[in-house]
């Protein structure tokens, strides 16, 4: 068994969420906000996993796979609306996708 | 877990998604072969899915149950919210009919997604185990993110379709983190398994179920777009094209409060004392700024995303209550707003004309002269949506304070009751504009009523009228459901 | 035991270090590089944790899949201009607010909930190794949550339907 205290993976894991937070909320670029995204669910899936190391259980393994599986799913989604975005407005920028306020 | 794990039952309670996940692939597969020029056929094949799976809901209903070792539960609670989120896609589709056409994109595609994100919704109501929540809501989720962003070449779908994907994502990465929490503790995902785990002997630290609670709340509170989680619903709400706008505040929403209300009242129920405040927070707030800001619109599809973010608040208040009351007060509100705001939204588009361009408060003007049936049915959804008597959304504001009241939350009624007294001088801008003002450029130029958009005006004022006059057998039925699986 | 400890230190710093470059490089190509470098630390820790089946998974579908998409995505949209500009956005204010909050509300669930998880490190023994990880995840897959495998069919369809109505010549 590994020796490493699970409070130890659950700390790296809080870390790296509240990066995946920070990098989402500060940055402009819209690709590197979604990439922030994935950061999340990886702080997430690595939670599971040291969860589901610890208990002995196989569940966490698999609720890590449906995440990963959604996770593809909606990059291949919200990867094509970036690109229409792209198409109509010719940037990427956040601040600058903003036409509706009054 | 039985050997025999697919038995007959639990095929027949998971008949609604059934029905819909083939009808849509069906759709698909018929599009080259019917034709594109009668291309209503895509809308009545639809709705013809939508009516068969009503049945179905109803027919699983009979074999109430936990379906699937648990992953699924068809209670009375469940078929509720499948036959809600089923009407209200029937109502989007009636008048999407026109709509679609004016914007020369009628497509298999528009209605393949909106079956797959009504089953989505359908498996979130009758989920009984956090991951079935989750994926439901994922399939719900990105099925309305691509119906936002559908008319593509238009700039303000494409900026509602991204923000809503940027921050539905963000959201469902916080709610996971909350599922994680509740794995590690309890080493379960069913909610009545992880309810027993809570409130067992060897309960786990609370601090770690505060934490997971909160953080479900975080993503949850995203996707019904309550305060302080509601910055995206205005621009996604302006930007989607209308039918789509009113699907959106009216399913996804009512399907993800029916998970909020299962996990926060299944689930969590045992450490009630702890996440109340922040609901008590986050309702206040939401019927606060949902409500001033609506004052300030002049978009009117805008105005309704902040008047949605006020009804979401409202509903909350239910949710505060914490108790069987409550929640039947919320059932009984969520149906009577996706009544009354699916019809008010049937009018916007219809209005609105070819690419969307009256969408403002003068356009509103003298549309009493040129369609009074319109304006008619307009002044019932806009009345509801204040809480007039009569209407479906007096009782459900009704029932909803009631329930607050009996729970002791005195101040959160008076600050509420306060509110609605606020949102009713948005509502009866509209009207004052309908009726007392000369026809504007857009009421000149209406449309006449196609037949699809006759019935998607009267069925949903039948709807809120039925559900103003005779509240009781709905409510019966959401009191006699609202007790959920212990 | 020593192993252990050092090998979770050296795929810490590779998620940490990854993660911190994501967010803060500049050009997007190398915010997906460093992407990588932290996605593949995560894989490590998989490893360290006997998720071999999702490790495989990490990288066949994170690493191999997600980001070869991203990379696909960058190369097509222009970001020349974006790597010279501001990086960060207006609301940089109600940002660092918002961090902060989930940041402390995180810490302190650790530090309040540290003892709370030592259930486990008792119960903690080394899975049966007769039975490797894949196979007792596909035992589990194709029982216990055989629905949520067929319904993830159903998403793994819509996906493909939207992006094909995004991406497709006329509506």
């Amino acid at each position: 068994m590994s020796g490493v205290p699970i409070s130890w993976y659950l700390t790296l894991s809080a870390i790296l969420f509240t990066l995946g937070v920070a990098g989402f909320l500060f940055r402009r670029n819209i690709i590197t906000v979604f990439m922030s995204i994935e950061l999340m669910l990886n702080a997430v899936n690595l939670s599971f996993i040291a969860f589901s190391y610890r208990l002995q259980q196989v569940n966490g393994h698999l609720i890590a796979f449906f995440v990963m599986v959604v996770a593809a799913a909606e990059a291949a989604v919200g990867l094509a609306i970036i690109l229409t975005v792209f198409k109509n407005r010719q940037t990427l920028n956040i601040d600058e996708i903003d036409s509706m306020k009054n | 877990m039985p050997a025999n794990f697919t038995s007959a039952a639990d095929l027949i309670r998971f008949l609604p998604e059934i029905i819909l996940t083939i009808m849509g692939t069906l759709l698909m597969v018929l599009d080259p072969i019917l034709n594109r020029r009668s291309s209503y056929a895509f809308g009545h094949l639809s709705i013809f899915a939508l009516i068969v799976a009503l049945g179905g809901s109803v027919y699983a209903y009979t074999q109430a149950g936990p379906a699937f070792g648990g992953l699924l539960v068809v209670d009375g609670f469940a078929t509720f919210f499948r036959v809600l989120v089923i009407v209200v896609g029937i109502l989007t589709i009636l008048p999407s009919y026109r709509f679609l056409q004016r914007q020369d994109a009628e497509t298999s595609e528009f209605h393949a997604l909106l079956l797959f994100s009504v089953a989505g919704q359908c498996l979130m109501a009758a989920s009984g185990d956090l991951i079935m929540v989750f994926i439901g809501l994922e399939i719900s989720s990105i099925s309305s993110y691509v119906l936002a962003g559908y008319l593509r070449d238009d700039k303000r779908a494409n900026e509602s379709a991204l923000k809503y994907f940027l921050l539905g994502s963000f959201a469902t990465a916080f709610f996971l983190y909350g599922v994680a929490l509740i794995y590690g503790t309890t080493g379960t995902i069913n909610l009545a398994a992880v309810r027993t785990a809570i409130s067992g002997q060897n309960a786990p630290e609370p601090v770690i179920i505060a934490v997971a609670a909160a953080l479900m709340f975080v993503g949850l509170g995203f996707k019904v777009s309550a305060a302080p989680f509601q910055m995206w619903a205005p621009d996604v709400y302006q930007g989607a094209p209308t039918p789509v706008t009113a699907f959106l505040s009216a399913g996804p929403k009512a399907a993800a409060f029916a998970v909020f209300l299962r996990i926060f009242m299944t689930a969590f129920d045992p450490v009630g004392g702890d996440w109340w405040p922040l609901v008590w927070g986050s309702a206040l707030l939401s019927m606060t700024i949902g409500n001033f800001a609506a004052l300030l619109q002049s978009n009117v599809k805008r105005m309704m995303a902040y008047s949605s973010i006020a009804h979401a608040g409202y509903v909350l208040v239910a949710l505060t209550a914490r108790s069987d009351v409550g929640t039947a007060a919320a059932m009984f509100y969520l149906a009577a707003y996706a009544f009354m705001n699916v019809g008010a939204f049937a009018v916007i588009g219809h209005l609105s004309g070819k690419g969307e361009r009256y969408q403002n408060l003068d356009d509103f003007a003298g549309l009493a002269e040129k369609q009074p049936l319109t304006a008619a049915m307009l002044t019932i959804f806009m009345l509801s949506l204040i809480g007039v008597p009569l209407t479906g959304g007096f009782f459900g504001k009704f029932y909803i304070f009631k329930a607050a009241l009996e729970s002791h939350l005195v101040w959160l009624t008076v600050l509420g009751l306060l509110n609605s007294a606020v949102a009713a001088y948005y509502y009866l801008r509209i009207l004052v504009m309908m009726y007392m003002h000369e026809p504007s450029d857009a009421a000149s130029k209406v449309e006449p009523l196609s037949l699809g958009l006759r019935a998607a005006l009267i069925l949903p004022a039948i709807g809120t009228l039925f559900l103003g006059i005779f509240p009781g057998w709905v409510l019966d039925f959401a009191g006699k459901s609202s007790t959920l699986v212990r | 035991m020593l192993i252990d400890t050092v090998l979770f230190y050296i795929f810490a710093l590779l998620v940490l270090g990854g993660g911190l470059l994501t967010i803060t490089r500049r050009n997007a190509v190398h915010s997906a590089i460093s992407l990588i470098v932290s996605l593949l630390g995560v894989a490590g820790l998989y490893l360290l944790q006997q998720a071999e089946f999702l490790f495989a998974v990490q990288i066949v579908l994170y690493v191999g899949g997600i980001m070869v998409l991203f990379l696909f995505v960058i190369m097509l949209v222009n970001l020349d201009e974006a790597a010279k500009e501001r990086q960060f956005n207006r609301q940089w204010l109600v940002a660092l607010v918002a961090v902060a909050a989930v940041g402390a509300q995180l810490s302190w669930f650790i530090y309040k909930g540290k003892d709370a998880f030592h259930f486990a490190e008792n119960a903690a023994v080394a899975l049966p190794e007769a039975v490797g990880n894949t196979e007792q995840v596909a035992d589990s897959l194709f029982r216990e949550y055989l629905l949520p495998f067929e319904i993830a069919s159903v998403l793994l369809l819509v996906a493909v339907v939207g992006s094909v109505v995004m991406a497709k010549k006329r509506i």
